[in-house]
């Protein structure tokens, strides 16, 4: 019975990490609710990892510029490729 | 005599043609130049070894990124069986009685009150950039696959051939690596 509504921290913040995209199900924050209720340990977990979700998301971005190999690295793979065709 | 028109492989042309394209295609999935570069030359040897699977079908470059998401796999496969596990650093009691709750010296201590407002700061960002390279490579691979390339959950699954589970139990333990380093390198300090 216990176990239906009552998880430890480990999964715990397992959930709280899944919400911080938006993927954790009604019933795991329903459990996460109830235990940020009663644990002070992963309420400011919580916390702070909505705070790195807000710094990721302010400081990460995708690179627009397509990645590409320098010349000479091309030149380089072009030889190797020869080789192996011979 | 057929009327479509066959696709053909032209390895000659391989590198001018698709080596740059799947040299990004691979950097957006494993986030290291050195290891992109590599998976790409192996795709192409694979390739070279594999034409007379080529049954002209699909295109050559289509052709050439299904021989690369496999080395992806592999790639990841890779990081998986070796380094990753013994840099896994546990936050709570794995055993006994307080199994699952934090163990005393992981517990998150309290931050800088300034927390919220110290958000824009470049500092910060390469404190991140510092901590997020830190990660052992497979936790980073996946992390960034999701919060840089914002790749969904199931596509990351598929190209990493990893369950959902597997996927956010990794995330549990990168984002958890990040908060600590973030802490001991800007916020608590």
């Amino acid at each position: 019975m216990s176990n239906i509504f009552f998880i430890n921290c480990d999964e715990a913040t397992t959930i709280c990490n899944k919400n911080q995209y938006k993927e954790a199900s009604l019933w795991e924050k329903l459990k996460l609710g109830i235990h940020l209720f009663i644990c002070k340990n992963c309420g400011r977990y919580s916390k702070q990892n909505a705070t790195l979700t807000k710094v990721c998301d302010k400081h990460l971005h995708k690179c627009e510029t397509e990645h590409k190999l320098s010349e000479e690295e091309k030149e380089e793979l072009q030889k190797k490729v020869i080789e192996k065709i011979k | 005599m057929s009327i479509q028109s066959k696709h053909t492989l032209d390895p000659n042309n391989w590198v001018g043609a698709h080596s740059d394209y799947l040299f990004n295609y691979t950097i957006t999935r494993v986030d290291n130049e050195e290891v992109a570069k590599d998976i790409v030359q192996e795709t192409f040897f694979s390739g070279l070894k594999a034409q007379n699977n080529f049954r002209g079908q699909a295109s050559e470059r289509t052709w050439l990124i299904s021989i690369l998401k496999r080395k992806i796999i592999d790639h990841y496969r890779k990081i998986n069986s070796t380094k990753g596990k013994a840099e896994v650093r546990v936050n709570f009691y794995q055993d006994g009685d307080r199994k699952g709750t934090w163990l005393e010296e992981r517990v998150p201590k309290m931050w800088d009150n300034e927390a919220e407002r110290d958000i824009e700061n470049e500092e910060l960002k390469s404190a991140l950039d510092t901590c997020i390279d830190n990660l052992p490579e497979k936790y980073r691979m996946v992390f960034v696959m999701k919060n840089v390339q914002h790749y969904e959950t199931e596509e990351i699954c598929n190209e990493l051939g990893i369950t959902a589970s597997n996927l956010w139990v990794i995330i549990h333990r990168a984002r958890h690596q990040l908060r600590k380093c973030l802490e001991d390198n800007w916020f608590a300090k």
